[in-house]
This record gives structure tokens, sequence and C-alpha cells, in this order.
């Protein structure tokens, strides 16, 4: 293989694997802070005990997230070196800002929130998680700004090759920015909930049912009730407005080869490059000019209007039905607890439960369906209409490329297989400790080992 | 946006605040990853916890100045950044397998139920510790020889690495001086002394090496005037080295006084170490290759930055001294409640 695939896949891999963790804790935090406010409120010890578990949860997924987020920020150039050289005028400014205004912001606060319990007064533990929270979310938009910049760039003008930028009020504002964080930022909480219900709805089968975790469970159903809706209806308008933009990524998402009318809405196909048509395919008449267009005679542009200058068909197509498979899903089991919660006073079924279990990562897969789409979707272009990806790789050889994309993928399957057991194992562990059912127990990082063992 | 500063001015600011990152870096994490390699030796697993949980609230925000320091290099000097890390590459994704093990090691080893278990993170952790410092040492030794490939800058580069390793176990030592008590307090005081020689080796290879290895340095250190100029730098250096070994022969002193001397010390003898080299390469970014004016990104950028840079650091170094505050003193368990 050559050096830029690999440093391709090595990119991909790597970014794979950090989003995994900003996905968890842009929500998480937010979702501390209230159980905090809500212990603060009603001075009921099942927030505070709910807070305890999560916190652990949250403070995990941070380390994860820091150190695989240090690793993309060498990305760039060691893998990228065009990039900066083409569009670093551009980039730069937004990831200096990333790390000015959020990284030192949350990476500061979270020694308080997480240790500073005991050290210092409420008022500030309660501050210091609103920062990190706040942190999180900065972080997300200025990282998203960018990303959402290589996709529908403006505000800048090539002289020389080179990017300069004009005006900076355009390249942050861009078309594509607002869809982008909404949904990215939902998606976040949706992948927040499922989690929630997920390991609360494994506490819960395994005999721990104490009231913090009840109403974590609770407080998982009702934002994936809440949210999974509201995220499709942003997919939606986040489509439409790639359809504006980048309409080879709307066509490869369809699976539409002509520029037509009555486009239908293909559920499922094999698309088939080289001989230019889908294979095997289900399709409901008319549906994605109505989705698109609002008229079943509307005109939706095909592939073959881009022939030479799309993205590759097939895993955008696939991995936007993984996606949208995935939320309407999350809208099915949201409202079917919801129901369960309303009308039968919080009494699950087990196999709802199970189900729910089942579903712990269903927002990790989402997300990265969701970014493949994205990625992908703008091939052949690193910044659309202005850098292509072939232009922008590094001079490393491939022998080099392969070893640390050996090292880095040996190291994230050990590091996520001991996350997701680290997780399951602090939700059985919950329960073994005294006085959880309801009680107070000090759940604490530095638990001293039992001598016996030692 | 138009450029406040004069386009020639700028390289330099940015070369500043670069500098000023990077040795807050190596200041910082030096201490934690310092701990880090110290932690076999200690005793038994009680006193391994409390030396996790003195470094445990602000390792994160001290990694957080190399995200800046090369986030700065890529910003302000996007082709110094692409030929330093095109040619630091394996060192580079090695360092970043030995911080991601260090710092997932925190957390799991704190999550861990059985002992082998954590048992397994704290090797990770003292691995991941070794890893980090050898390649950053093995780097600024490639770096400080202009990326030369011959076996004698490849064995420097090496000596590099054990240099670095053992001035970051100095100062993680200091660190543990100051924030710990009893016997752990001791044996640290036992460390730092071990380690003070290594460092003073260290300092003295590197400052024969770099004048004999590059003639522009030789003379820029050692043309009149300059020589007389330079004189009280190393005179310091070795009064710091002479005063450090004084004072560790009789700590702890009753009344634990003086506590912070030796990290405070050992922050003064990174930083000369710093100047010293920050003199021999001004102006050049890339050693004998790309200087800063060569390799700066274009003057608006980095106008937008440093307004921003600006405003946020002052702020930044506000409540990075009141985390500092909220966790002075003496190391404490590191409880979620
Ligand atoms: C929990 C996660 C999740 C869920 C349930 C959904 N999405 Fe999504 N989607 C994302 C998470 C996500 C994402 C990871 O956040 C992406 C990648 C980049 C972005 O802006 O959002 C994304 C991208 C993305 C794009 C590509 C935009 C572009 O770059 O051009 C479209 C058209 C949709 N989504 C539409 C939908 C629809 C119609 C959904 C209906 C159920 C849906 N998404 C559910
Ligand atoms: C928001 C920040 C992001 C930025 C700035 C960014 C930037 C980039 C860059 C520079 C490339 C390399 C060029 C290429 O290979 O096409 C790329 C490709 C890619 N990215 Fe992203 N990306 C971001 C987010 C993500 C996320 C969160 C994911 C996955 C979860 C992702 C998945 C991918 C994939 C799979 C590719 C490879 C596409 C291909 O090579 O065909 N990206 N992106
Ligand atoms: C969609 C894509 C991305 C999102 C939403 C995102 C978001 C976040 C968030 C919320 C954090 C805080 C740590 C955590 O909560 O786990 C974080 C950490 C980090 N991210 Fe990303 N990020 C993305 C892509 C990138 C890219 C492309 C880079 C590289 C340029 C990057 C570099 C970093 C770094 C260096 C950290 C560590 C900061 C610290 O020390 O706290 N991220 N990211």
């Amino acid at each position: 293989m050559d050096a830029t695939v690999l440093a391709r896949i090595q990119f991909a891999a790597n970014i794979s694997f950090h989003i995994l963790f900003p996905a968890i804790t842009i929500a998480l935090g937010w979702v501390l802070l209230f159980f905090k406010l809500r212990f603060n409120a009603t001075g009921d010890a099942k927030w505070m005990d709910a807070y305890r578990f999560w916190v652990k949860v949250f403070a995990l997924s941070f380390a994860l997230g820091v150190v695989s987020g240090i690793t993309m920020s060498f990305q760039f150039g060691t893998n990228w070196p065009g990039f900066m050289e083409r569009v670093g005028n551009i980039a730069g400014p937004l990831l200096a800002y990333e790390v000015l205004t959020a990284f030192f912001l949350e990476a500061t606060f979270l020694g308080i929130m997480l240790f500073g319990y005991r050290r210092v007064p409420g008022w500030m533990h309660t501050g210091a998680t609103v920062l990190v929270a706040f942190g999180t979310t900065m972080s997300a938009f200025w990282i998203l700004v960018l990303n959402s910049w290589m996709h529908t760039p403006q505000g800048h003008e090539i002289r020389e090759g080179v990017a300069h930028a004009v005006d900076w009020w355009a390249i942050v504002f861009t078309p594509s920015m607002p869809y982008r964080l909404a949904h990215m930022l939902i998606a976040s909480a949706l992948t927040v909930a499922f989690l929630l219900a997920g390991l609360s709805a494994y506490r819960w089968l395994k005999g721990d049912r104490g009231p913090d975790v009840a109403v974590a469970l609770r407080t998982g159903i009702v934002m994936a009730a809440v949210l999974a809706p509201v995220q499709a209806f942003v997919g939606d308008l986040h489509g439409l407005n790639t359809l504006e933009h980048q309409p080879a990524k709307v066509a490869a998402m369809e699976g539409n080869w002509e520029t037509r009318g009555h486009v239908p809405l293909v559920l499922f196909a094999i698309p088939d490059e080289a001989a230019r048509e889908n294979r095997f395919e289900i399709s409901i008449p008319s549906g994605a000019s109505l989705i698109l267009k609002h008229e079943a005679a509307g005109v939706v542009p095909g592939l073959n209007e881009f022939e030479g200058l799309h993205p590759p068909v097939a895993p955008v197509f696939f991995a936007f039905r993984v996606m949208v498979g995935v939320g309407l899903l999350m809208i099915a089991m949201g409202w079917t607890g919801a129901w369960f919660l309303r009308r039968r006073r919080g009494e699950l079924p087990p196999l709802l439960l199970r189900g729910f279990v089942a579903a712990t990562f269903a927002g990790w897969v989402a997300t990265l369906a969701g970014w493949y789409v994205t990625e992908i979707g703008r091939q052949p272009w690193l910044v659309t209409g202005v850098l292509t990806t072939a232009d922008a790789v590094g001079p490393i050889a491939a022998g080099t490329v392969l070893s640390t994309l050996v090292m880095y993928l040996t190291l994230y399957a050990l590091l996520l297989f001991a996350y997701v057991a680290t997780l399951f194992r602090l939700a059985r562990k919950a329960k073994a400790l005294p006085g959880s059912e309801g009680g107070g127990n000090p759940l604490t990082l530095a638990r001293p080992v039992p001598a016996a063992k030692a | 946006m138009t450029p406040f500063l004069p386009p020639d001015v700028l390289p330099i600011v940015f070369a500043a605040l670069m500098a000023a990152s990077v040795l807050a870096y190596v200041v910082l994490d030096g201490f934690d990853l310092g701990v880090g390699l110290l932690l076999p030796q200690a005793a038994d697993e009680p006193e391994r916890d409390r030396m996790v949980a003195s470094i445990g609230p602000f390792w994160d925000a001290n990694e957080t100045w190399l995200v800046l320091g090369v986030g700065l290099l890529l910003v302000a000097f996007p082709t110094a950044h692409g030929a330093i890390l095109t040619a630091l590459y394996l060192p580079v994704a090695l360092m970043l397998l030995g911080l991601t093990l260090r710092g997932v090691a925190f957390e799991f080893r704190a999550k861990a139920t059985e002992l082998h278990d954590k048992r397994r993170w704290d090797h990770a952790f003292f691995g991941g510790s070794l890893l980090a410092a050898l390649t950053q040492g093995w780097m600024l030794g490639r770096y400080v020889l202009g990326f030369d490939d011959a076996p004698a800058a490849l064995a420097f580069a090496a000596l590099s690495a054990i240099g670095v390793a053992i001035a970051y176990s100095f100062i993680g030592a200091a660190w543990l001086i100051w924030r710990c008590e009893g016997a752990l307090q001791r044996r640290a005081v036992a460390w730092a002394r071990r380690s003070l020689w290594g460092v003073a080796l260290g300092i003295v290879g590197v400052s024969v090496a770099t004048p004999l290895a590059s003639e522009r340095i030789f003379h820029r250190w050692f043309d009149f005037p300059n020589v007389m100029l330079l004189a009280p730098m190393p005179l310091m250096t070795l009064a710091l080295v002479a005063g450090l070994v004084a004072l560790l022969r009789h700590l702890p002193l009753p009344g634990d006084a003086l506590r912070r001397l030796p990290f405070w010390g050992a922050v003064g003898l990174f930083c000369l170490s710093f100047a010293g080299l920050a003199w021999s390469f001004f102006p050049y970014i890339v050693p004998e290759q790309l200087t800063l004016w060569q390799a700066a990104a274009a003057p608006e950028s980095l106008s937008i930055i440093l307004a921003g840079a600006l405003v946020v650091l002052p702020v930044i170094a506000a409540y990075t001294v009141l985390a500092w505050r909220v966790f002075g003193g003496k190391a404490m368990d590191l409880r979620y409640d």
C-alpha cells in the first residue's frame, strides 16, 4: 500500500478513536451539572450518589479524550504537512483559539471538579463543573468551526496557492457550521443518554436497584425520547444544507446516479461504481425528491453529473444508512421507554432493559457512521474546492507509517477493551459497596486495596 | 485584521511565546513524568498511591502546555513544524504512546478492583513515563545537532535521552520532597541526591558538545565580549548545583522548613539550561536550516492569534494559580467526594 493510503487510514483511526470520548464528555459534563444542581435544590442523596458514580465514568472518558487528543494535535504535522502549508493561515488561528479558550479551561478546572469537593466551597465546586462542561463544549465549537470551513470554505482568498484569511467572521460562521455543531452536540447528548440508560439498566438487572440507579435510568430515557426525534429533524436540515453546498455528497448518500425528478428513496442497494448503477435496489418511489425538494417531481442532481469528482459511493451510502438506522432505533427505544415510565410508573419490562444494555454504545456507532458520511463524502477534496487530499500528504515512507499504524491500532484495541470492561466493572462494583442503596457511600478514587491481597 | 506589530517583530514574539510554553511544559510535565519514573522505587502500594495522588490534579493541565507549544509551532512556523515533525516521526509516535499509557494509567489504576490489575497499570504508568522522557530527550539531542544522522550524533541523542530522564526524576523527587511526608519524603531526598549528579553531568555534557559540534555556536559563546557577558550563566548554574547538594544533605529539616526549595532550585536549573540552549540557537528554528523569519506564517493570522493570546494568557495564569492554591500543601488521597 502506498504512504498516502496508510497516512489516511492512520489519521482516520486516530480521530475515530478520539471522537468516541468527546462524544461522551461533552454532554456528560452537563448531565453531571444537572445532577449536582438537583442535589443542591432538593438535598436528596440519590442525586449525589448518581453524581458520584457518573463522575467516575466522566473522569475515565476525559482521560482517554485527552491522551487521544494530544495525539491528534501532532497528526496534522506528521501526516498532513501540506494541509498546514496551504491552509495553515486559517486552520492555525482556529486551533490556537481552541487551545487557549477551551483546553486550558477544562484541564485546569477538571482537577477541582474531580478532587476538590472537600477542599473548596460548594459554589466553587459547582462553578468548576460548569467551567469544565463549558470548556468541552467550546472545544467542540472550535474544532467544528474548522471542520465546517473545510467543508464549505469562505472568507479567504488564495494568493500563490496559499489561503489567506480575509474575513474571520465569514470563516467562523460558514454555511454548514450551525447545522454541524447542533447535530454533533445532540449526537453527544444521545450517546450519553444511551450510556446512562444502558449502564443503569445493567445495574438494575443485576439487582442494584437504589434510587440513584433509577434516577440515572430515567434521565437517560427522557433524554433519548426528547432528543432522538430532534436529531432526526436537525439531520434532515443538515442534509438540505449539504445538498446546496456539496451536492455530490448527497447524491452518494442517496445512491442516486442520474439527475432527474421523482428520485426514489433507496432503502437498500449495493451501489456498483464500475457499472454506475445500484444492484438489489429496494426503494420508495419519489421518496428522495420529497425529502430533499419537498415535491415528488423535484429534480435532484445525480452522481453522473460529477463523474471523476465525487466521493467513493459505497462507504458513504452504507454509513448513512447505519446512522439513520440507529437514529430511528433510538427514537423507537426512547419512546417505548418513556411510555413505560409514564404508564407503568417506572416499571420497565426486563426485555426492554436488556435492549438498553445492548444499546449502551449505540451513540458511538451512529456518531462514527455520521462522521464517515461527512468526511468520506468530501473526497476527493480535503478542503472543498481548495485542496485535495492527495496534495496534503507528507513525505514519510510507507513502512514507517505502517509500523506506527500497527502500534496505534494495537494500543487503541487494548484501551477500548479496558475502557468498556472498566465501565461494566464499575457498574457491578457500585452495588457491592455498603450503603449504596440510597446511602451516601464514599466511592473514592483512592480506595485502599485490601491488605490481605497485598 | 491589520497586523498591529511590524511583520518582522511578530515571529520573535511568537518564538518567545513558544519557548515559554515549551519551558513550562518541560518543568511541569517534567515533575509529573519524574514521579512516574520513581514509582517502581516506592516501598509499597500506599506509597505509590500517595505519589500518584500528588500529581493527580495537575497532570492534565501540565500536558496542555505541550499542546500549546506544538500548536504555536504549527500555527506560527508551519514550514518548521512540518520539517521537525517529519524528521522526528518515529520518536514522536513513541512519545505519544508513552504519554497515552501514562495518562490512562492514572484512571485505570484507580478503578482496578484486583491488586494484580492495579500493578499492571502501575507498570504502564512507569513504562509510559519512561518512554515519554527518553523520547523527549532523544528528540532534544537530535534537534540540537540539526538532525545529523552520523553515529556520533545518534550516540549524543542517546545520552541526551538518558540525561532528560534523569533530570525529570530529579525534579520529580524535588516535588515529592515538597508534597510528601515521613518515610516517603526521606526516600525522595535520597532519590534527589542521587539524580542531581546525573543532572550536573548532563548539563556539562550538552554545554561541551554543542559548541564543539557547531562553529557558529562556538563563536556565539566564546567571542569577546560575549564570553564576559555570558559568564554569569554557567557560574549561576554551578552555584545552584552546589547549593542544592548542600541543601539535600540536610533535608528534611525540623518543622519541614525549606521543603519547597529543592523544587524551585530544580526549576532554576531547568530555566538556566533552557536559556543556554535558546541563546545557542537563536535565530534558527530548525538549527542551521531555517530562521524564525523564513518559517513564519502570514502576519494577519499571527496577529489574530496574538490578540487572543494576550487576553487569554493572563486569565489562564490566574486560574492556574487558583488550582495550585486549592491543591497546595501535602498531597492527600484523591477522592471524588
Ligand atoms: C448519535 C448520533 C447521530 C444520530 C442518531 C444521527 N446522526 Fe447524523 N451525524 C452525526 C450523528 C448522528 C454526527 C456524528 O454528528 C455527524 C457527522 C458530522 C456532523 O456534523 O454530524 C452526522 C452527519 C450527518 C449528515 C451529513 C452532513 C454533511 O456533512 O453533509 C447528515 C445528512 C445527517 N447526519 C443526517 C441524519 C439524519 C437524517 C438522522 C436521522 C435519524 C441522523 N443524522 C441521526
Ligand atoms: C472536527 C474535526 C475534524 C477535522 C478537522 C478533520 C479533518 C480531516 C482531515 C485533515 C482528514 C484527512 C484527509 C483525508 O484522509 O480525507 C480527514 C479524513 C477523515 N476523517 Fe476527519 N476531521 C474531523 C473529524 C472527524 C471525525 C470526528 C471522524 C470520525 C469519527 C472523522 C473521520 C475521518 C475519516 C474516516 C477520514 C478519512 C476519509 C478518507 O480518507 O476517505 N473525521 N478528516
Ligand atoms: C469532531 C471532532 C472533535 C471534537 C468534537 C473534539 C472535542 C474535544 C473535546 C470535547 C475535548 C476535551 C477532552 C474530552 O472531553 O475528552 C477534546 C480534547 C482534545 N482534542 Fe479534540 N475534538 C475533535 C477533534 C480533534 C482534532 C481534529 C484535534 C487535533 C487537532 C483535537 C485535539 C484535541 C486535543 C489536543 C485534546 C486534549 C485537550 C486537553 O488537554 O484537555 N481534537 N476534543
